[in-house]
């Protein structure tokens, strides 16, 4: 006889998520992951200036700012075939760099690492050992006994003082946790040196978008002018200084955030073998080094990988009808043509209609529709999109950077390549593709500078940005592997306004209630088999669900006024 | 691990500071910094140093509803590293989605733990907006709507922080239709509890800062404007203090993007800057530690402390072409600014930047005096 226990809120993500998952002699039966929040952000877009829209959709997400602004800007562009300079290619490039840089770090940080790290037992830890072993896997500088002494010293005295704060009721103690208190100790320390250092990198969208979060972008390209001689704009010194900054963010990546991902690691192999889930992975790809248009430029390639094969990377187009499905079987919508049947995004519509129970309540009726998240679906198959995907993608394309860093972490760590298809294999991942994108930001930043001494400077497309030149009607399709995986947006425009806009997000693709013929997406496929140790501290189940770095924003739906439904927009997370 | 503090035994902020490894002269540069930020007099200095010193710390619960968590990521990148630490542990942070180590049932024991030891004690953060629409649905967490957690959290607090815009004044998810009826809080508050708006979309990290800083050292609600917003940060247009200005008064504007007037540096007016009308610091602080501001970055400002600032005319729009928009009417009327103002205004900028020559000025105020005429045609 199983046992449903519900973790809500799961925190430690961007937004609202709740699991109930059925458990049996200690582990996991059934899981269903819920989304608890949307904003219906759908008549508010329709209507309004597609060049608006970047603003708009940018705040769908706070946490991977700037990554929809840049699909926003990207499917205008695609609608009204506009080919921006090579220099705001560049700059979009590098700001897509500084935002994984800074994602990932923060992620595996703050909202991962006490799923690892047991921040009471770092109390116990030998601060001389713990400066032994920081030496001994990095060079960075703030690594002496006496550092460590001090940190412990710190925390003891919060510690002590009754008020915990974020720490309040974590789970230490727990048995799951295995690391010495040295590393514990370390990754500690860590923790609150990446909470100073997160706001750095993120200087470099100031630089170039103005503030952080939500940077400023532009249809056409970027409006930060290159003004080299000027003290206005992007001169010499704000140049040099992005260089600087992503120099330096290499730098705590390869020195702070590798070793203890990898340290880490090496104590929980166990986690290689759960919460693999699907097996299936979808990736849109990006960072062109050609334009946007020649996909066989990007840095991170596109294509999608079925059970686990990964000799075979299939092709994916999103413009297909027969590719990209959603279906709202276990949904909190309706369509039309009733609840089993699945629309391409471009001919979706739906309408919300609750019919969970009535708050306060204290669990879901599961058998029916359970979430405001749609079921996306690729061919008909349940995918999982992430840092897990593109890495697995850019491996079996055999892509030699990313063949390099994955061999070496696999013997590093001693696992075989199976046990990439596992939660352990999902938080690798997020710390191998850092090292490889905080060296194309610096790659992208050399040819912006040798573009910019050869005379370019051009920083925008702007002869098509007035509507009166568009066509009547016009439609496009921007794309991106936003942090947490692949994003599309697509987008109708007639006489100059939006008709219609929609999105279909990473998230969706990974959080999603079961589809019509019953198949689990990744959260829930992910979490059958793990083992709970303590129901009441449901610390394997975060770990999991973190692995996926959940970012849940909103699901969207459009009507017209009678309730007849049009269009639809269905954002979710990042 | 215990939770039986009591706020007579909680330690001060200098304590704590003290703890971290900072002097008393980190500390007092800390004050300082904080009081210049809450605008406040220099011989406030002291006063800012001994409250920290003696007041005990104050219990902060941070809700999360229809929001996108900028607000928090704003919050974690306040530029002085002493905020960072005093804001993250020294404030007893008992409640915040975003970073607790706690989930689920043990999440939300501490929340209640914190209601009802600090009783009257605690600060109420609230990050999004209320969705009203069909009884609360669209917002719910441990199976509550997000209706019913605000108005229990909110009896029990000494001041709430409506954080941002969807806080403040609804943001995106309230712009026409406003499907979800997305509410800001203070529409919702039914105890009589002091709300402070920090609107901004997100409020700049080291605003948020000040505010609770204020709080804490204070024991009180910093002064506030007619609508709820801390005076010493929403009093000023970023118009009135944005370092393009002197090319605005020259009428000096770029056209396009992009084009050379961009590259020069010039007014954002023209594509639809939207500093003329918005009250934020954008250009006293800046954004990022003071890296930036969006102007500074070429593109106009949006205006995202204003309310309804998603239903005030469209991004690249000029500004003057707003309904009651008032910016022909005042001190700022182009055409009428004094040849002599502009020529001196051009000048300071012209010692600031040590690349303007009295013959570029001569050329400047002509191109100015075109761009005025096609302007006003």
């Amino acid at each position: 006889m199983s046992k449903r226990i519900v973790v809500d809120p799961i925190t430690r993500i961007e937004g609202h998520l709740r699991i109930e998952a059925d458990i049996e002699n200690g582990k996991i039966k059934d899981a269903y992951s819920s989304g608890t929040m949307v904003r219906l952000l759908e008549e508010i877009l329709r209507g309004r200036d597609p060049r608006d829209a970047w603003a708009f959709v940018g705040r769908v997400c706070g946490v991977c700012t700037s990554i929809h602004s840049l699909t926003s800007v990207r499917c205008v562009e695609d609608a009204l075939d506009i080919t921006i300079p090579p220099n705001a290619e560049l700059v979009r490039n590098i700001m897509f760099c500084t935002q994984y840089i800074h994602d990932h770090v923060v992620h595996f940080y703050h909202l991962h690492a006490m799923d690892w790290v047991d921040v009471v037992n770092a109390l116990k830890a030998d601060p001389k050992k713990a400066s032994e072993i920081a030496q001994s896997i990095s060079h960075w500088p703030k690594s002496s006994p006496g550092y460590f002494s001090d940190i412990q010293a710190r925390v003891k005295k919060f510690v002590e003082s009754g008020q915990l704060g974020i720490f309040a009721n974590g789970y230490w103690g727990h048995p799951a946790y295995k690391l010495p208190a040295e590393i514990n100790l370390i990754g500690l320390a860590h923790y609150l040196e990446a909470l100073e250092w997160q706001k750095e990198i993120v200087k470099v969208h100031a630089i170039f978008g103005g503030k952080n979060p939500h940077p400023n972008y532009l249809v056409g390209g970027m409006a930060c002018a290159i003004g080299i001689d000027d003290v206005s704009g992007i001169n010499a010194e704000r140049l040099a200084y992005v260089g600087q900054l992503l120099k330096d963010g290499k730098e705590f990546v390869e020195q702070v955030y590798i070793p203890d991902l990898m340290a880490i690691a090496s104590f929980y192999k166990d986690w290689g073998a759960i919460g693999g889930g699907l097996g299936n992975y979808l990736v849109y790809g990006d960072l062109p080094t050609n334009g946007y248009k020649d996909t066989s430029s990007y840095k991170f390639p596109s294509g999608a990988i079925l059970n686990k094969d990964i000799s075979k990377v299939y092709d994916v187009d999103l413009r297909k009808e027969e590719e990209v499905q959603e279906f709202i079987t276990h949904s909190w919508y309706d369509y039309k043509e009733g609840k089993d049947k699945g629309l391409h995004p471009w001919k979706g519509e739906s309408k919300v209609n609750y019919t969970g129970p009535k708050p306060p309540f204290d669990h879901l009726d599961t058998t029916k529709e359970y979430s405001y998240l749609k079921t996306p679906r690729w061919k008909g198959n349940a995918m999982e999109v992430g840092p897990l995907a593109r890495v697995l993608v850019g491996y079996a394309k055999g892509r030699e950077d990313f063949k390099a860093v994955v061999d070496k972490a696999l013997k590093d760590l001693n696992v075989p390549v199976t046990a990439l298809f596992s939660t352990l294999g999902r938080t690798a991942a997020r710390g191998l593709e850092s090292t490889l994108v905080a060296q194309w930001g610096l790659d992208f930043f050399d040819q912006l500078i040798t573009n910019i001494k050869n005379g370019d400077t051009r920083m925008a497309e702007m002869t098509k940005f007035d509507p009166s030149t568009w066509p009547k009607t016009a439609m496009g399709v921007g794309h991106t592997e936003a942090p947490r995986g692949a994003l599309a947006h697509w987008i109708n425009i007639e006489d100059e306004k939006i008709a219609n806009y929609q999105l279909v997000v990473p998230t969706t693709w990974n959080a999603s209630p079961r589809d019509n013929k019953g198949q689990l997406s990744a959260y829930e496929s992910s979490l059958i088999d793990t083992p709970v140790a303590d129901e009441k501290q449901p610390l394997e189940i975060i770990r999991t669900i973190h692995s996926f770095d959940p970012c849940m924003a909103c699901s969207v739906h459009v009507y017209d006024e009678e309730g007849k439904h049009i269009s639809r927009i269905n954002i979710l997370g990042d | 691990m215990t939770n039986d503090a009591t706020p007579n035994t909680q330690p001060t902020y200098y304590q704590e500071v003290e703890r971290k490894g900072y002097s008393r002269r980190d500390f007092i540069g800390f004050c300082t910094m904080i009081t210049a930020f809450m605008g406040l007099e220099k011989s406030a200095i002291g006063q800012v140093a001994k409250a920290l010193e003696t007041k005990p710390r104050i219990p902060v619960i941070w809700l999360h509803f229809q929001e996108c968590t900028c607000c928090s990521e704003s919050f974690i990148r306040s530029s002085h590293p002493i905020v960072a630490d005093i804001l993250l542990d020294k404030i007893s942070l008992d409640y915040t989605e975003t970073l607790m180590a706690a989930s689920g049932f043990q999440a939300e024991e501490a929340m209640k733990n914190t209601m009802t030891k600090y009783k009257g004690e605690y600060i109420l953060c609230v990050e999004g907006s209320v969705p009203t629409g069909a009884d609360g649905v669209y917002c719910m967490i441990g199976g509550k709507t997000s209706m019913q957690i605000l108005e229990e959290v909110a009896a029990g607090a000494k001041a709430v922080i409506a954080w941002g815009s969807c806080a403040s004044n609804g943001c995106v998810q309230s712009a026409k239709p406003n499907p979800t009826k997305a509410t800001p809080i203070h529409k919702l508050l039914k105890a009589s509890v002091p709300l402070i708006k920090v609107p901004g979309c997100p409020p700049i990290g080291e605003v948020m800062a000040g505010v609770i800083v204020h709080l804490a050292a204070f024991g009180k609600i910093p002064e506030l404007d007619r609508i709820g917003r801390p005076k010493a940060f929403y009093s000023k247009r970023v118009h009135d203090s944005c370092y393009r200005r002197a090319f605005y008064d020259a009428g000096l504007f770029v056209e396009t993007f992009d084009d050379e007037n961009a590259k020069k540096g010039y007014c954002l007016y023209k594509v639809g800057c939207k500093g003329p009308s918005t009250y934020n610091a954008c250009g006293v602080m800046k954004w990022n530690n003071g890296t930036s501001y969006p102007i500074q970055s070429g593109h106009g400002c949006i205006g995202c402390s204003e309310e309804n600032y998603w239903d005030n005319g469209r991004l690249y729009e000029r500004a003057s072409a707003f309904a009651g928009f008032g910016i022909e009417s005042n001190a700022d009327t182009l055409g009428k600014v004094a040849l002599a103002a502009t020529g001196v205004a051009i000048a300071a900028h012209a010692v600031a930047t040590n690349v303007r020559k009295k013959k570029l000025i001569f050329e400047l105020e002509k191109e100015g005096k075109q761009s005025e005429k096609e302007l006003e045609s």
